[in-house]
């Protein structure tokens, strides 16, 4: 009996690209052997924690901190005055501003660092923060970026001039001492034109609420200053360990060599862990002072109260059309409420991240958007929680103002979308705002998603539905959520994309052993998204070597090469695109050397699964085992021994997933309480890696999305207090609230990507939100309910069926 | 005077005796003093689930007792549920069906999941999503580890089966 391998055999074998591999990952992590930065432990390590202010606003009149020194334990206790001789009191943000580390004569937001303890261990350190006495003058508080931009009261000394004038900041002239930045895309001329003299125009102003990515691990570090060899070492939760150890080095003047950072396991990021902290700074400063390993990890409050807000945006639009729907026009201005410092992670040249995808998935000729960036007394930050630099406000203002143009037009919301497509024939398309779409095929998806749901059937449904409402029959309400979003991911091409003047590539390092196994290292890092399970599979289909034979390793900037990190959705674009670049490299030296070993011309033989053949003649061949084992021990004229590559990748442009979400609910009007009956997501983010994972981060990006639009919210008080602070009060679903999804896709390759990738974990972020939300807005749609701000809690839903007399 | 407390309890089956002061947590016994770092601290409000562990048969978050409540009792966490030699049910499930991404909540997850199967070896999916209502993920939307948990139940329903 003979046992022969076919091809298809070989190709399984390999389980690269299209493959649903189990991850790699899963193994320690189910048996609880991941290892997160709070687990690591080393000798006479201490324990840091944050003296911070229970104001929002006010000056700081003195800080005594004798009482905590004598507290058993403590060690030390940092405050700015200790920072300023060594320059650390501020730090850069990574939006061109400057962030206070320690309060330095006054606090902007409730929360905010004011001095930092160190101490023997977690409750010493405790301890000592509450002995540590700070007097504190109140001043008024501004939580309202409108009225910051009329108050006289001035958040920011530091920036104003001191004949009272206000310089420029980071992205031009201010016009007023609360105001940061303004931002326009577009023509305003044009534009105000084209409105003014529209057959329809639709307006709406809509709040995007502050939220807050609240990964279930907060921030933390462990900072280890080896004074011996004048090494720091620091392992943290971050996004982006390069870019840190850059940071890390400018701020502190440590000579980048002599700092390795390292991301270990991180327990999920979705923005959070993507800027720079004061915990970080003060955990170096504090290991040099003690000469100690020093760890900081954030309590659940502290991260929701201090790092990293997401949104925050009040958008007012415009939205002009012919009678017969087709759009002519868009207008948008953002007033963005940064808080008391411009910590934004967006591109530096971005201010308002990527807002100028605002035009969305349609084909709108002429648009205009401004932006302008405000201070208050609220936490900095202002990152993308899970989705790329504003882009989840981007498509929310746009499937928002369709839905209130529909109204306008009275037409059916699904129509209007299709007649207003960009068609799949116009791409590359270049959008009103400016960036050059790559792919697209919209029609197509949006009508799979449609008859998958039978969306007629579903609007008949609806109609009865308000008919036996009005007839006393039922109480609930139906809503048809519809949403078709592009986002834009891949950050980026570095002619426009930086971060601090980095710029945005990415990088793969492969290193093929003997044997035929492999290592390859990446200047990303995986947050969960799997990375060492679908690097491998990229990496097995472009070299021909099974994924279970490849080792992925991220996160250690000693051994990884220089990469901007994983956030936006740029890991498969970017790091994906380097690693097939990468695996290319190899296996053009694999070709060579095959062609040696089968003594024909380098162009006689060509690649094939896992083996280059010579052409023609398949029985002849070396496959790429023999071929790695070959670059080790065969002295071949002409190449050096060994097989390895390196490739840094520059996109040439950003990569631009779409998809088209359906969602039915039903809505008790006398509870406020909704009910998700079907939730139908369409993905297209080209070429598919691991279907599994797809699929998996779809559901996680959902959910995310439902909690957004449903409820999850950090709310502030008039006098600056977090009224959010623990999950009491902030809203993560259970599985209780959360329903099964359906996914399906189309492929629609990414035509400037190696292998025609172009990111997933964020889209179903960015069009699950607006979905939910419509759903909402739909059901009341036939009672004239035009437009409700999220999140539509339990309460505000109620309110809503409230104030169109539905109780009555 | 010390006002240490005198604490015994037996953790995955190993013995443990030391001094502790009153107000220290058992999350932190468990990783800081015993080097047991499966339970996690995600919230330290009781919401979360991360530092899920098993005490005389009842599923508890660490985070929010004290080592001296849990004086005298027995405590299972992860590490004590299955191993590379011994994997349970659970552990396979929640790898073959995608329960997990960044396995920050697995190993609360799957405690509280070995509980309740026990409880209910043939939960239906709504007796799951209650049952596990009480720890929060925030990456899988949950789906998946509702699989995972049902595909779970088959395997030791029908190991059970097979041995009777």
């Amino acid at each position: 009996m003979k046992d022969e391998v076919t091809r298809e055999d070989r190709v399984a074998n390999l389980k690269g690209l299209g493959c649903s591999r189990k991850r790699v990952e899963d193994a320690r992590f189910t048996q609880g052997k991941g290892n997160y930065v709070d687990d690591i432990k080393l000798d006479g390590m201490l324990f840091g924690d944050f003296v911070r202010s229970p104001y929002a606003h006010a000056r700081i009149k003195s800080i005594d901190t004798a009482a905590a020194l004598e507290v058993p334990g403590v060690l030390a206790v940092l405050t700015a005055a200790d920072l300023e001789p060594l320059g650390l009191h501020w730090m850069p943000t990574l939006a061109g501003d400057k962030q206070m580390v320690l309060a330095d004569g006054k606090v902007l937001f409730q929360g905010q660092e004011v001095a930092f303890v160190v101490a023997e261990d977690r409750y010493a350190a405790a301890d000592g923060i509450e002995a540590v006495e700070v007097d504190y003058e109140e001043l008024p508080v501004i939580v309202n970026p409108f009225e910051a931009l009329k108050s006289d009261v001035v958040l920011r000394e530091d920036l104003v001039a001191e004949d009272g004038s206000i310089p420029p900041g980071a992205h031009g002239p201010r016009k007023h001492h609360n105001h940061i930045f303004t931002w326009e895309a577009g023509d305003k001329g044009p534009t105000d034109e084209v409105i003014a003299n529209a057959e329809v125009v639709a307006e709406e102003s809509m709040y995007y609420h502050r939220t807050h990515p609240c990964p279930l691990e907060t921030c933390g570090c462990v900072a280890s200053m080896d004074k011996v060899n004048g090494k720091l070492t620091l392992w943290g939760t971050f996004q982006a360990p390069h870019a840190i150890r850059t940071i890390v080095s400018l701020i502190s003047g440590i000579e980048e060599h002599n700092i390795r950072v390292i991301s270990p396991d991180i327990g999920g990021g979705f923005g959070n862990k993507v800027g720079a902290y004061p915990g970080y700074v003060c955990s170096v400063v504090a290991s040099i002072v003690t000469g100690k390993p020093v760890k900081w990890i954030e309590d659940r409050m502290d991260n929701l109260m201090t790092t990293a807000f997401a949104r925050d945006y009040h958008m007012t639009g415009q939205i002009s059309a012919t009678k017969e729907g087709k759009i002519t026009g868009l207008k948008c201005h953002v007033t963005a409420d940064h808080g008391g410092f411009d910590a934004c992670a967006d591109p530096t040249k971005f201010p308002a991240g990527f807002m100028n995808i605002c035009t969305g998935s349609y084909d709108i000729p002429t648009a205009y958007l401004e932006v302008d960036g405000v201070y208050t007394n609220k936490a900095p930050g202002g990152v993308s929680y899970r989705c790329s630099f504003r882009v989840t406000e981007a498509v929310y203002f746009i499937e928002r103002m369709i839905e209130v143009l529909a109204i306008k037009l009275n037409m059916d919301a699904a129509e209007l979308r299709r007649i207003n497509f960009i068609r799949k024939e116009q791409f590359p398309y270049t959008a009103a705002l400016g960036w050059e779409y790559d792919s697209g095929d919209y029609h197509t998806a949006w009508d799979k998603a449609l008859k998958a749901v039978d969306y007629d059937g579903l609007r008949a449904e609806q109609a009865q539905r308000v008919e036996d409402f009005k007839a006393g029959k039922t109480r609930k309400l139906m809503g048809i959520g519809l949403s078709f979003f592009t986002e834009i991911v891949g950050a980026g091409p570095v002619k426009n994309c930086d971060i601090l003047g980095l710029g945005m590539f990415d990088s793969c390092e492969i290193r093929i052993h003997p044997t035929g196994s492999a290592i390859a290292r990446l200047g990303t890092i995986s947050q969960g998204q799997g990375h060492a399970t679908t690097f491998a599979q990229i990496l097995a289909s472009e070299i021909g070597l099974p994924a279970d034979s490849i080792t992925i390793e991220e996160g250690d900037t000693d051994t990884a090469p220089y990469g901007l990190g994983t956030y936006g959705s740029r890991s498969t674009p970017v790091a994906g695109a380097a690693t097939a670049m990468a695996g290319r490299k190899i296996r053009a030296k694999a070709q060579m050397i095959a062609a040696y070993l089968l003594e024909v011309h380098d162009n006689d033989v060509e690649f094939d699964v896992d083996r280059f053949v010579v052409k023609g003649a398949p029985e002849k061949f070396k496959t790429m085992k023999e071929i790695a084992f070959a670059a080790y021990n065969q002295a071949i004229p002409g190449i050096e021994p060994g097989l390895e590559a390196v490739s840094y990748y520059d996109p040439p442009n950003m990569t631009y997933p779409f998809g088209a979400y359906i969602c039915v609910m039903d809505i008790d009007v006398d509870t406020g309480v909704p009910e998700i009956r079907r939730f139908y997501a369409l993905d297209d983010c080209g070429t598919r890696i691991n279907p599994m994972i797809i699929e998996g981060q779809v559901h996680g990006g959902l959910t995310e999305a439902l909690a957004v639009a449903l409820g999850q919210e950090i709310a502030y008080d008039d006098m600056g207090n977090v009224k959010t602070g623990t999950l009491m009060d902030f809203f993560l679903p259970t599985a209780w609230e959360v329903p099964n999804y359906e996914t399906d896709f189309t492929v629609t390759p990414s035509p400037h990507h190696p292998i025609g990738a172009k990111g997933v974990g964020e889209s179903p972020h960015v069009g699950g939100v607006p979905c939910f939300s419509n759903a909402v807005q739909d059901a009341f749609r036939p009672f004239g309910n035009t437009h409700t701000n999220m999140p539509h809690d339990h309460w505000r839903i109620w309110r809503t069926a409230n104030e169109l007399g539905l109780h009555d | 005077m010390s006002n240490k407390m005198h604490i015994k309890l037996k953790v995955n089956g190993k013995d443990e005796e030391f001094l502790a002061d009153p107000r220290e947590l058992l999350i932190y016994t468990l990783r800081e003093r015993l080097n047991i770092t499966g339970p996690h601290i995600g919230c330290e409000t009781s919401h979360c689930g991360a530092c899920t562990v098993t005490i005389d048969g009842k599923s508890v978050k660490a985070c929010t007792m004290f080592v001296a409540q849990a004086s005298g009792k027995e405590i299972t966490t992860i590490e004590g549920i299955g191993g590379p030699d011994d994997l349970h049910p659970l552990q396979t499930a929640f790898k073959e069906h995608h329960g997990l991404q960044c396995g920050y909540c697995t190993p609360g997850m799957i405690t509280r999941a070995a509980k309740l199967l026990e409880e209910n070896p043939n939960p239906t999916e709504e007796e799951i999503r209650f049952g596990m209502a009480g720890n929060i993920c925030r990456c899988t939307g949950y789906q998946n580890i509702i699989k995972s948990i049902q595909a779970a139940a088959a395997e030791m329903n029908a190991a059970k089966e097979a041995a009777e």
